[in-house]
């Protein structure tokens, strides 16, 4: 036996400041996009479950916050990203994409309005040098743009029992911001950040903070929902949540090849901004007719579970491969996702996965593929 | 870490019974713990000759499907198909019920090549 993706010899890993709890708390650190991150702490499937049925809490601070300001912050965020960002209140949120001219995504990310004309954006890890060199090549006057990403540590703290955790934690001092509401407090003298937004389809906030005082807020919230059965959540449970819900993962179900439209993501993209960069194509794109489209499924019985980068047939031929793939906890059964021609990406049509020389039934299935009851 | 002492271990983690006539293989309560969940086992064929060295399984956890190989050359006797229905034995009794398979030990003088408990206990630290 071999157990891939522990190699953590590899040079110069970057650690989030909370590195030194993981190893306290007995959690298995990988690399991840250059990262020395923990996979897991107790068990990818006891720390999904934690998050679909109690509580959980991620160490995010490995991901990049880019604030953006200035008297045209607005207007050139808007020439940049696929999302209105002039239609977006101040104190609020939404999901939007960085693209390239030819309309293929350099990043997803969050673009919070924490004040008025003051923007913070979070960004991919692996991303960070790259979207921070594209949007300093991009710079018009009137724009300060500044990397915080060493200065931010952030959590999420996800799961039914999250706003029960928040009400305990600031002893109900603040009032809970809506889903995608973004609000400045103080606990114990640290300022916080924190938004009604996370990766995993149950409620949850995300707190981003100076990152010297990681371990202290960390160890609080853990604190504060000990009896909520909070449980410290690793990247492998990240993953599977973030696949039950189809949730885009850059690198993986991204790329600079596939467009937001490919994606099915064009909830996210408003074509009739005057301009972004990217617009033509994803104009064109729209006008010509999206040949592949990213869809779930979900395998059919008992198989090996699915993995990225494994071939799909129909009738077969090999029509595409699996961009993500892994057993859902909550399902009991393999899922993923691919970028099939359009003829297949239909709901209810049935595909089959080659594992290692067999092929196994799938059916394309709609989004998302875990439904709360 | 349980290493059982009447056991012989692969450096790629399996352990080895002898058994009467045959050999017993899974893999060791060190591998359970480094793979973590296993969600899926995929067993050799009943019959099939294997070498020692060659490929045999795969246990699947969450995040990754890892071979199994076989610690010694011969035939596929018998394989825990419980496994088919509870992989999750693999991590909660790596040395009893969660076991792979038998074989016939074609060469006894390959178990020799295997380390013992307590090489095996070196080897993991």
């Amino acid at each position: 036996m071999s157990t891939p993706g522990n190699d953590i010899s590899a040079p110069a890993l970057k650690k989030t400041p909370l590195y030194g709890e993981h190893v306290k708390a007995g959690a298995r650190m990988v690399d991840f996009g250059g990262w020395l991150m923990p996979v897991q702490y107790s068990g990818i499937m006891e720390e999904h479950h934690a998050v679909r049925n109690q509580l959980g809490v991620f160490d995010i601070s490995h991901m990049g916050e880019v604030i953006v300001s200035g008297p045209n912050a607005q207007v050139w965020l808007d020439s940049l990203l696929t999302n209105n960002v002039s239609r977006l209140q101040p104190g609020h949120s939404h999901y939007t994409f960085l693209l390239n001219e030819r309309g293929g995504i350099i990043d997803d990310l969050l673009v919070y309005q924490y004040a008025a004309g003051e923007y913070l954006l979070v960004i991919n890890a692996s991303k960070i040098g790259e979207d921070f060199a594209w949007m300093q090549a991009h710079l018009t006057e009137g724009v300060t743009l500044e990397n915080k990403s060493a200065e931010y540590a952030g959590l999420a703290v996800q799961g039914p029992g999250a706003a029960r955790l928040f009400d305990r934690f600031f002893d109900g001092r603040y009032s809970r911001p809506a889903r995608n509401e973004i609000i400045e407090v103080e606990e114990k003298g640290i300022p916080l950040l924190i938004s009604r937004t996370g990766y995993t389809g149950e409620d949850g906030f995300e707190l981003f903070f100076d990152a010297t005082r990681a371990a202290s807020v960390w160890n609080a919230i853990l604190e504060a929902g000990a009896d909520l059965g909070i449980k410290p959540c690793g990247l492998g449970a990240r993953d599977t949540l973030r696949l039950e819900m189809c949730y885009p993962l850059n690198g993986s179900d991204l790329s600079p090849e596939r467009t937001p439209l490919e994606a099915g993501l064009g909830f996210f993209v408003d074509l009739d901004k005057p301009d972004f960069i990217g617009r033509k194509a994803l104009v064109a794109q729209r006008a010509g007719g999206i040949a592949d489209r990213l869809v779930p499924f979900r395998m059919l019985g008992k198989t090996p579970p699915p993995r990225a980068h494994y071939a799909i047939y129909k009738n077969g031929e090999a029509i595409a491969e699996t961009t993500s793939g892994s057993l859902s906890p909550t399902l009991g059964v393999g899922i993923g996702m691919a970028y099939l021609p359009a003829q297949w990406a239909r709901i209810n049509e049935e595909i089959e996965i080659d594992i290692r020389g067999r092929r196994f039934p799938a059916v394309i299935d709609r989004k998302p593929l875990h439904r709360k009851s | 870490m349980n290493v059982p002492d009447e056991l012989k271990y692969a450096t790629s983690h399996e352990w080895i019974r002898q058994e009467e006539g045959q050999a017993r293989v899974g893999i060791t309560d060190h591998a359970q713990a480094e793979l973590t969940d296993v969600v899926y086992v995929e067993l050799p064929k009943v019959g099939d000759r294997v070498e020692a060295g060659q490929p045999v399984a795969v246990v699947e956890s969450v995040k990754a499907a890892s071979d199994i190989y076989a610690p010694v050359s011969g035939t596929i006797l018998e394989v825990n198909t419980v496994l088919e229905s509870e992989p999750a034995l693999v991590n909660t009794d790596a040395f009893g019920e969660g076991w792979l398979f038998t074989l016939s030990v074609e060469d006894a003088s390959e178990l020799d090549h295997l380390k013992s408990a307590e090489e095996y206990r070196e080897q993991i630290g």
